[in-house]
């Protein structure tokens, strides 16, 4: 139950940055100073830990969407459901452990004053 | 909230407090199993749209999971997030056509695969037919127009404007 309760929770989540992802990328369209501006104000510690909260959220809706197609479409789906939940959070660490120093990489250097 | 029978609390639970505590007491998951609602105003159209979405649902999803996660992954990984992002770095990635068709893709697609799933959210949820009916109209209207919006920038930039 948790873990579709994650897939609607994280599903919400992701719909609403898609909205602000276009809008803010329509910008390109109107003014190239407009849309720098904009997205210089992205350029901090904290939108930085809201991109790993994206992140974490993708790949868990990604991988435990993939669980509800295996339980849906093949035959042992059902009978294997745990045991794909615990695959999919496995799979989720091993990314996230992936992702994270690269995307965080400019915000030590920034809190840790290596760079400005 | 619906009183018919079956979710009518047992009397002892009911006797010994206020209602609304005696239903706490009642343990389900919250699934999509919300009694049917229908509005009346609608005529009951007997079609497969519902297996469609369903499928739909899983079959973009697997599309979704390689475009996303691979944007993901350049943007994130390769390219480090955020910090080089500029007007010339988009400039540079729609000079080509892989990459317009890429997002184009990636946009309808996710649009909408989540424009379903919210509407799975508020049928679930939103039990009153007027409240359903304009978080469904909302919901679709900004669906379409964040739909118009993105394919407009990604057919129409310039890099030169």
């Amino acid at each position: 139950m948790w873990s579709w309760v994650a897939h609607r929770v994280t599903g919400v989540l992701i719909f609403f940055f898609l909205f602000c992802h276009v809008l803010d990328t329509a910008l390109v369209r109107v003014d190239p100073d407009a849309y720098n501006r904009v997205i210089d104000t992205y350029k901090n510690p904290i939108v930085n830990l809201m991109e790993v909260g994206l992140v974490g959220a993708v790949l868990f809706h990604a991988f435990n969407g993939l669980r509800v197609v295996l339980i849906d479409f093949w035959k042992s789906g059902p009978r294997y459901q745990r045991q794909l939940l615990w695959a999919v959070l496995a799979v989720w660490f091993v990314l996230m452990a992936g992702f994270i120093y690269p995307m965080t990489e400019h915000t030590w250097g920034v809190l840790f004053g290596s760079e400005g | 909230m619906t009183t018919d029978a079956s979710t009518q609390a047992p009397s002892e639970l009911v006797s010994t407090g206020k209602a609304s505590e005696a239903l706490d007491t009642r343990f389900e998951a919250p699934r999509s199993a919300a009694p049917k609602v229908r509005d009346p105003r609608r005529p009951d159209r007997r079609t497969n749209f519902e297996l469609y979405a369903w499928l739909f649902m899983r079959l973009s999803g697997l599309l979704l999971i390689v475009l996303v996660l691979g944007h993901l992954f350049i943007q994130m990984v390769v390219d480090g997030g955020v910090q080089k992002i500029n007007f010339s770095f988009v400039a540079g990635r729609w000079s080509s056509p892989f990459w317009q068709t890429w997002d184009l893709l990636m946009l309808w697609l996710a649009q909408v695969h989540g424009t379903l799933g919210l509407r799975t959210i508020i049928n679930d949820y939103a039990e009153r037919n007027v409240t359903r009916s304009w978080l469904k109209a909302l919901l679709y209207t900004s669906s379409v127009f964040t739909l118009l919006l993105g394919t407009l920038v990604i057919f129409t930039f310039d890099p030169n404007i």
